[in-house]
């Protein structure tokens, strides 16, 4: 994507021109969350530290931002190439789909194309359960797993009701040789027999980048969003206020009645019913 | 007061003579001991070898799949648990089974227990070590197996099983151990002076200076009625907190508050079937049929069946109540009529129909019959649990296929190494120990009554007397703990 760098620098520039101004955007915010209900109760800037991990995680930067993401479903043709471009970036192999595209039926029987990253919840059922405190949530509201100290127990991966967590049962895929040894953030190479997902490329968003999924859209469906500055970008370039964008698009999370408070929020329009737990097959 | 069946089979009718009193105890120590003294036999070689070679093949299977991952055991993204824990909850389950059944029949002063308990306690001891041991091929990485204990979270259900597990085996040791002291003192005195270190330090250290006094004896029946009493909640503990790695989780299938007692019941059942085959097995070996009967293995059928009854009840109100509601429907389907349901229907035929008729017919009810009842339950149960595992691992929680799992050559391995290391083990451990406790065979009133029991007490004193040249003092006919255990029965 030729125009993606751009939009990327845009990102930079928008967040940063965000963060400069943030005093009146949290005021707007604050004044629009507590005449209007929020979506799914989101409590925008409560971003809750994951205490000791967090500090292990080498995630050094204050909380400036709360990452979130809008995946616009009215324009995803379903191609894929979110997927293909996080496993290249991650090199992953074909099985490991941190994000995936799954085709969905809707409630008159036609198709529709859903991708589903880690949906970074606020309240991980993943987290609670990894025995040994490898699964941590930054403050930047970020679930990530620290593959150094995982057991490879997959409990995590029963918990999970998004199935987004991918083991690596093998020696996965060919990978050059590595500046940096893999963190928590930027896990590559993957480690055998421990578990990985979804990081929601934390480092890009924290350099000023896109995700590689938002970045690898064509169609500009993915939108990386910051909480904390109220801004979304995606691929096309399009900024939006985050917040006002969920509002008036009826944004949902998905299973939200798992209570798991996802930080990845959908916009339907097709007649869509995200929120079905019906294990229908 | 009298324990014996009306009935009495044919090969123990001379137990309840008063005349034979002597040689039964001179019987019982010698039976008990057969597995020690006698040299092990060409068959003994031959199995220990083969068994032996099983093992080996598991661990070799299981560097192999160190080195190449755990796809090689056929798991991926959507089974991602499989084979390895349903391993794990089968072997921990006969241990709890066993176990518990011993517990259970100590606490109730069923004196027929007697010639089974020391089987039944090493099979507990033996299997929750497999089974313990079953989690390092599950992992992912079991090297760093020690972070649960130096990065704990305390709110993972999997810290907890450690911690059950953990304190669930040091109980089942402690268990296995106590009844055992008075058979070392006997063993160790029959040695003499001329042992070798290893035999002082097993016979004559972990016999403690028994002598078989009354204030030993009580010491050491309070002991075991105490660990019999702990053993119950911590093997129940145990599988309520294994059956919380699967209902804690929001997965369709296993999110259920049926769960803990499912598991407990299931582990029951199995167990008692182990401990029915592990006793036809060391009967079989060891010629023991003089004092293991028919009578043992019929009433070990009726338990294993009423617990078989229970868990039939609780599969059904398992599916009835994640079925009804058409919510988890998918889970269901597959279950019974998709494609797991010719395991499903394997364990309500092999392993509930198939027991409950073989100890309904008189024809059947017999030793051959129970044994081979036994072990369509113990595989159709190991088979339940994959059926409880797989379906909801595998379903599709968002939308698309089924996940699928595949035995491979390594998994298989490794899981009859699982099971080959049962008999391994206890046959070398019966190398070293007697096949029962000499004193509860003595103590339990077996011989009949009590005046009988006291008798055959102070022949025991006779015989320790004669090798030890110490005088121990038989308990009288109207002690408390002889009449007890009679009474229960």
């Amino acid at each position: 994507m030729p125009e993606s760098k751009v939009n990327r620098r845009n990102f930079l520039k928008i967040v940063g021109a965000a963060t400069a101004a943030g005093t009146v955007d949290m005021v707007t915010y604050k004044a629009y969350a507590s005449t209007n209900s929020a979506p799914n109760g989101w409590k925008g800037t409560s971003g809750v530290a994951g205490s000791s991990a967090a500090s292990m995680a080498n995630t050094a930067s204050p909380p400036d931002h709360q990452w979130a993401m809008v995946i616009d479903l009215r324009s995803c043709n379903g191609c894929k190439s979110c997927t293909a471009a996080c496993q290249k970036a991650h090199y992953l192999t074909e099985d490991q789909t941190w994000i995936d595209v799954f085709t969905m039926t809707d409630t008159i029987g036609r198709t529709y194309s859903m991708p589903r990253p880690c949906m970074q919840c606020e309240n991980p059922p993943c987290l609670h359960v990894c025995p040994v405190h490898a699964t941590f949530r930054t403050d930047q509201g970020v679930v990530l797993v620290n593959q150094g100290r995982c057991i490879g127990c997959r409990m995590c991966m029963a918990a999970c009701p998004y199935q987004a967590r991918y083991f690596n049962w093998n020696a996965g895929v060919e990978y050059p040789s590595m500046p940096i040894k893999p963190t928590p953030e930027m896990p590559v190479p993957q480690r055998l027999g421990t578990v990985g997902k979804c990081t929601f490329c934390v480092g890009n968003l924290n350099d000023g980048l896109l995700s590689e999924c938002a970045a690898g859209c064509p169609m500009g469906s993915i939108y990386n969003g910051d909480m904390k500055t109220d801004v979304g970008v995606n691929s096309m370039g399009n900024t939006i206020k985050l917040s006002e964008f969920l509002y008036d698009n009826d944004a949902v999370t998905f299973k939200t009645s798992q209570n798991t408070h996802p930080r990845v929020w959908y916009i339907l329009g097709h007649g869509q019913n995200l929120d079905n737990d019906d294990q229908a097959s | 007061m009298v324990v014996m069946d009306n009935k009495i089979e044919s090969d123990q009718t001379d137990i309840v003579d008063s005349d034979a009193d002597e040689t039964w105890v001179n019987d019982v120590t010698e039976s008990a001991m057969r597995s020690m003294r006698n040299k092990p036999g060409k068959a003994w070689w031959v199995a220990i070898t083969l068994l032996g070679l099983v093992i080996v093949a598991g661990v070799i299977a299981w560097i192999y799949q160190l080195k190449h991952g755990l796809a090689s055991a056929g798991y991926n993204d959507r089974a991602f648990w499989a084979v390895y824990i349903a391993d794990v909850i089968t072997f921990i389950g006969v241990s709890y089974g066993g176990a518990v059944t011993s517990a259970i029949l100590r606490l109730t002063g069923q004196s027929w227990r007697a010639p089974l308990t020391r089987l039944a306690e090493a099979m507990a001891l033996v299997t929750v070590i497999i089974g313990g041991t079953f989690i390092f091929p599950h992992l992912g990485r079991p090297d760093r197996f020690l972070n649960i204990v130096i990065y704990p979270n305390f709110s993972s259900p999997l810290f907890w099983d450690f911690m059950a597990i953990l304190t669930y085996t040091v109980a089942t040791m402690i268990f296995f151990y106590l009844p055992l002291i008075p058979d070392m003192a006997v063993v160790s005195k029959m040695l003499g002076e001329k042992k070798k270190l290893w035999q002082k330090f097993l016979y004559s250290s972990l016999s403690f200076n028994w002598l078989g006094s009354e204030k030993q004896k009580k010491a050491l029946h309070r002991g075991l009625t105490i660990i019999s009493l702990l053993i119950i909640p911590l093997a129940v503990s145990v599988h309520s907190v294994l059956s919380w790695a699967f209902a804690l989780t929001s997965r369709p299938g296993w999110m259920e508050t049926v769960f803990p007692p499912y598991f407990v019941i299931a582990a029951l059942y199995s167990g008692t079937a182990m401990v029915v085959l592990v006793v036809a097995g060391f009967r079989k070996g060891y010629k023991l049929q003089r004092f293991i009967t028919d009578r043992h293995f019929v009433r070990l059928g009726y338990l294993m069946v009423a617990l078989g009854l229970v868990y039939l009840y609780l599969t059904f109100a398992d599916l009835v109540t994640e079925g009804y509601t058409g919510i988890t429907t998918g889970w269901i389907k597959q279950t019974v009529t998709g494609s797991y349901a010719p395991a499903f229907w394997f364990y309500v035929f092999a392993g509930e129909l198939l027991p409950i008729f073989v100890v309904a017919f008189k024809k059947t009810r017999n030793v051959t019959g129970i044994t081979v009842a036994s072990v369509f339950v113990v595989i159709s149960l190991w088979v339940k649990r994959l059926v409880i595992v797989l379906p909801a691992a595998t379903q599709p929680l968002i939308a698309g296929a089924w996940g699928s799992y595949h035995f491979t050559w390594v998994s298989i391995t490794i899981t009859l190494a699982g099971v080959a290391a049962i008999p391994f083990l206890l046959m070398i451990m019966f190398r070293f120990i007697p096949l029962f406790s000499i004193e509860e065979m003595e103590e339990a009133g077996e011989l009949g009554s009590v005046e009988q029991v006291s008798a055959h007490t102070q022949v025991l004193a006779k015989i320790l007397a004669k090798y030890t040249g110490l005088e121990v003092t038989a308990p009288k006919a109207s002690k408390t703990l002889t009449a007890s255990e009679t009474e229960g029965k």
